[in-house]
């Protein structure tokens, strides 16, 4: 392969991670508020499909955006509000959820299997493009991918360096504490429900406008990739930086399952295929050693200094969840 | 800030948490409310920071009538309080604790806060690091941060939920000073607790709370004998120490060492007998903790050995103490001893000896009713066990022990108890004693120490005192040995491990 190849590989894990980044960063807005939204996986493929017909129907790839938002903003809401108001349980409704939009997809997207639709074009933005190699690399894609980039740092300000954010870790950590801070607890759930929705469904019509243009039914390859996105949110520690960091592992595994298949003939296509999936879990697994005893035990065994290190690399690397996910909080 | 309650109602279903209670309190002054456990004192004073919200009556604020419907408004008008347990985000920074709450503005005012926080820290003598996470941090120190939180927000009134539980006496003393100094600057000052000496040392003036009601205001100088009355509807005392004789050993512990990356505690001795009480005290993470939960069997020791009934169990799991009758009660009764979300039958189902599969429910019920009768619980047998007052279900965690243990381990038996039911629970655990069961307890209220142990053990920074008998040793001396006077030098060593 050549360098050449190389770059525009990369310059593919970039633009087909960008709606994993999408779902991840999303429901890490959810999390961080203390709601799962565990429907992610049915919700990218009813916005898909959804956007795919839209556009189709419309001619309008802005439309097609704007529907796969509103699915994804819609099914997040019915989580919220069966959480919030309802007091049912949000893994019970999200898995429901999953199970009835990824249904619905393939059942209500059958007229438009395999048509022809708009799909988003390329944006190379002036100048930038130009230069050797970091050109190709970061700056010829269509906007959506720019727009992924945007939205890492951008969620990563907001949720580490504003006062809104601020707030949002604290309703998800301890909802009661936030509330005698001032916090409109359960208004700001729905917000952020909603927020993380959109973006989960802004995954859909990246997918059926973009990366993988059209709508192919249970052949489209967007089963799974909600699953992964939740893995990611844990795995990124609910952190935007971090997720969207698994998200790019999770492109290029894919990516080199690809390019190495011709290379390694005796091994089984599905194999290469299915590896990112148990690399994930073995990340994971890495992620939390340091809550394990024994190696709390080996750390007191060492001198000082290199104690204080490895506890605070350990420190930094462990993921704890916001304390208060998944439970529902009453103001008075 | 001139405060008036008026006529304040609050329900709980059927239960009548305020009744009719009307206050004023003028500003510049600092209040006591004073009520024994489930008397209502923290839901009135939820009731006037906003956290809930009243079913009648009215609220003033120099006059002027104050509708609050959230904490929210309660800030803005002026109102702070800091909670029974402490209402922070242990996982974060001080400095983000710090900002957390403030209104305006989209970016962290990161230099201002820290800058705020460090004044304001230097002018009360309280020392914080606004990098430290706030779980690092001493109960007593995560309210000092709350204090100073309040107060940049530009509190005019503060309300002190029980803020002396928990905390050492020397941060008892800075709280006290700051509190003084707070209403000497015209500051409205709510301090709720069921301690009669420190409503005699700090309080301008006193209200009591009995069952929901406002019973009765006292001014300095205080009648005590008065106010027990009124908390209490009777006269009641601690009583003189009650002597058991001694039976047979049943702990030994010999040449000891127990340790985690933070603390190590070696070469302690000592042989327990039936019925008699050994008390541990010491500041908080000085060891005491590590050494019950080495006897409970829930952290391995490093070194030594633990005898129980003659018995070598060093080593053996929780559960073959559990079956030698060791107990161990801790301190987080909802984290650890009571299970949230299940009712007090359910609890009683479960600790009882398992026979059949299903639960017999008409036998589990007759033997909770039993019980709440017996322990005088305040609750029913449906009621789950984050409703009941702390007082209830501390009574409800010892009517779930088993009878005829040998060994009960406790941490803080009677924190944040009234002295009504600290004095009920003391006579429970005599009533063990007489059984022939040992009992091994920490505390960080000295008198209960002096009181009701036979021997005491002090700790500090890891190290153990020789045992001293309880007869002879009076809170001064038991005060110096916590302060770490009387141990051989190197007081920071242990310090220095813990950052
Ligand atoms: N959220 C709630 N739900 C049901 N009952 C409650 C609730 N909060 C308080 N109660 C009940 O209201 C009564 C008053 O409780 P409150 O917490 O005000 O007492 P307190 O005077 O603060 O007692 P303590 O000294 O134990 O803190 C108690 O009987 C308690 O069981
Ligand atoms: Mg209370």
């Amino acid at each position: 392969m050549s360098s050449h190849e190389i770059i525009i590989g990369l310059a593919g894990v970039l633009f087909t991670a960008a709606p994993i980044v999408f779902a991840t960063i999303g429901e890490t807005f959810t999390e961080r508020a203390g709601v799962i939204n565990l429907s992610v996986n049915g919700t990218i493929l009813l916005s898909a499909m959804s956007s795919f017909a839209v556009a189709v129907s419309t001619h309008s790839i802005f439309w097609g955006f704007v529907a796969g938002i509103v699915v994804g903003m819609g099914v997040a809401l019915t989580v919220a509000f069966s959480s919030i108001a309802l007091k049912q349980s949000q893994v019970a409704v999200g898995f429901v959820l999953t199970l009835m939009t990824r249904d619905l997809a393939y059942f209500l997207g059958n007229p438009y299997m395999g048509l022809q639709g708009p799909r988003v074009h390329n944006w190379p933005i002036p100048v930038l493009s130009k230069i050797p190699v970091l050109g190709t690399l970061l700056f010829n894609f269509d906007p959506l991918t720019y727009f992924s980039f945007i939205l890492i740092i951008a969620a990563w300000w907001w949720i580490f360096h504003t006062r809104p954010g601020l707030i949002l870790r604290a309703i998800g950590e301890r909802p009661a504490a936030a509330y005698v801070r001032g916090a409109p607890v359960n208004k700001l759930r729905y917000l952020y429900t909603a927020l993380g929705g959109a973006l989960v469904g802004l995954a859909g019509p990246t997918y059926s406008l973009s990366v993988k243009a059209g709508w192919k039914g249970t052949i489209s390859g967007l089963d799974g990739i909600g699953w992964i996105a939740l893995a990611l949110t844990i795995f990124g520690g609910w952190d935007p930086v971090r997720g969207a960091f698994g998200a790019y592992l999770f492109a290029l595994l894919q990516w080199l399952g690809l390019v190495l298949q011709p290379y390694m003939p005796n091994i089984p296509s599905q194999v290469l295929q299915v590896a990112p999936f148990p690399l994930m879990i073995l990340t994971l697994l890495f992620v939390n050693i340091g809550n394990t005893e024994w190696v709390k035990r080996t750390l007191a065994g060492l001198p000082p200094d290199a104690r204080r290190w490895a506890t605070r690399i350990l420190r930094w690397m462990q993921v704890v969840p916001p304390s208060a996910l998944g439970t529902t909080f009453e103001e008075e | 800030m001139k405060i008036e309650l008026r006529n304040i109602h609050k329900f709980f279903g059927p239960v009548h948490a305020n009744n009719n209670i009307t206050l004023s309190i003028p500003s510049g002054s600092i209040q006591g409310l004073l009520g024994e456990n489930g008397a209502g004192k923290s839901t009135l004073m939820k009731i006037l920071s906003g956290y809930l919200r009243p079913d009648r009556g009215e609220i003033l604020l120099d006059g002027k009538p104050l509708v609050l419907n959230s904490p929210a408004d309660a800030i803005r008008a002026g109102i702070g309080m800091l909670h029974q347990d402490p209402l922070d985000f242990p996982p974060m920074k001080v400095l983000d604790n710090f900002m957390m709450g403030y209104p305006r503005g989209l970016g962290l005012p990161k230099r201002e806060a820290r800058e705020a926080l460090l004044s304001l820290a230097e002018q009360f003598g309280f020392s914080l690091d606004p990098d430290a996470y706030v779980d690092t941090l001493t109960i007593g120190e995560r309210q000092q941060l709350e204090i100073l939180r309040l107060l940049w927000l530009g509190a005019k009134i503060l309300i002190f939920d029980e803020p002396t539980t928990g905390i050492s006496a020397q941060q008892k003393e800075k709280l006290f000073a700051a509190l003084r100094r707070l209403a000497s600057e015209g500051k409205t000052i709510i301090f709720v607790t069921h301690k009669l000496e420190e409503v005699e040392v700090l309080c301008d003036r006193v209200a009591v709370l009995r069952a929901g009601k406002l019973v009765g205001e006292a001014y300095p100088p205080y009648n005590l004998d008065d106010l027990v009355r009124m908390m209490f509807g009777k006269v009641i005392s601690k009583g003189k120490r009650i002597e058991i004789p001694l039976g047979k050993p049943v702990l030994q512990v010999k040449d000891l060492a127990v340790e985690d990356y933070r603390l190590r505690i070696e070469g302690v001795n000592l042989e327990v007998r039936e019925g008699e009480v050994i008390g541990l005290a010491g500041m908080e993470g000085s060891g005491q903790r590590h050494l019950l939960r080495a006897c409970a069997g829930l952290i391995r020791p490093v070194g030594g050995e633990i005898w129980v009934d003659g018995e070598n169990m060093t080593g053996k799991t929780y559960h073959s103490f559990l079956r030698k009758g060791v107990a161990y009660l801790p301190a987080d009764r909802m984290k650890e001893g009571l299970v949230p979300g299940l009712t007090l039958s359910e609890h009683f189902a479960l600790a009882q000896e398992q026979t059949g599969f299903v639960i017999d429910r008409a036998a589990v019920l007759k033997r909770t009713e039993e019980h709440i009768k017996r322990f005088n619980i305040r609750g029913r047998p449906d009621s789950t066990v984050e409703s009941l007052s702390g007082g209830n279900q501390q009574r409800a965690l010892l009517a779930l022990l088993r009878p005829n243990l040998r060994l009960i381990l406790m941490e803080h038996p009677t924190r944040g108890l009234d002295m009504e039911s600290a004095i009920w629970v003391w006579n429970t655990l005599k009533e063990r004693c007489r059984q022939r069961t040992a009992i091994f307890f920490m505390s960080s209220d000295l008198e209960e120490i002096l009181h009701y142990s036979d021997r005491i053990l002090v700790f500090f920074g890891g190290r153990v005192s020789e045992p001293l008998d309880a007869r002879t040793t009076t809170v001064e001396q038991l005060g110096q040995l916590i302060g770490g006077r009387g141990f051989e030098s190197q007081p920071e060593a242990a310090r220095e491990v813990a950052k």
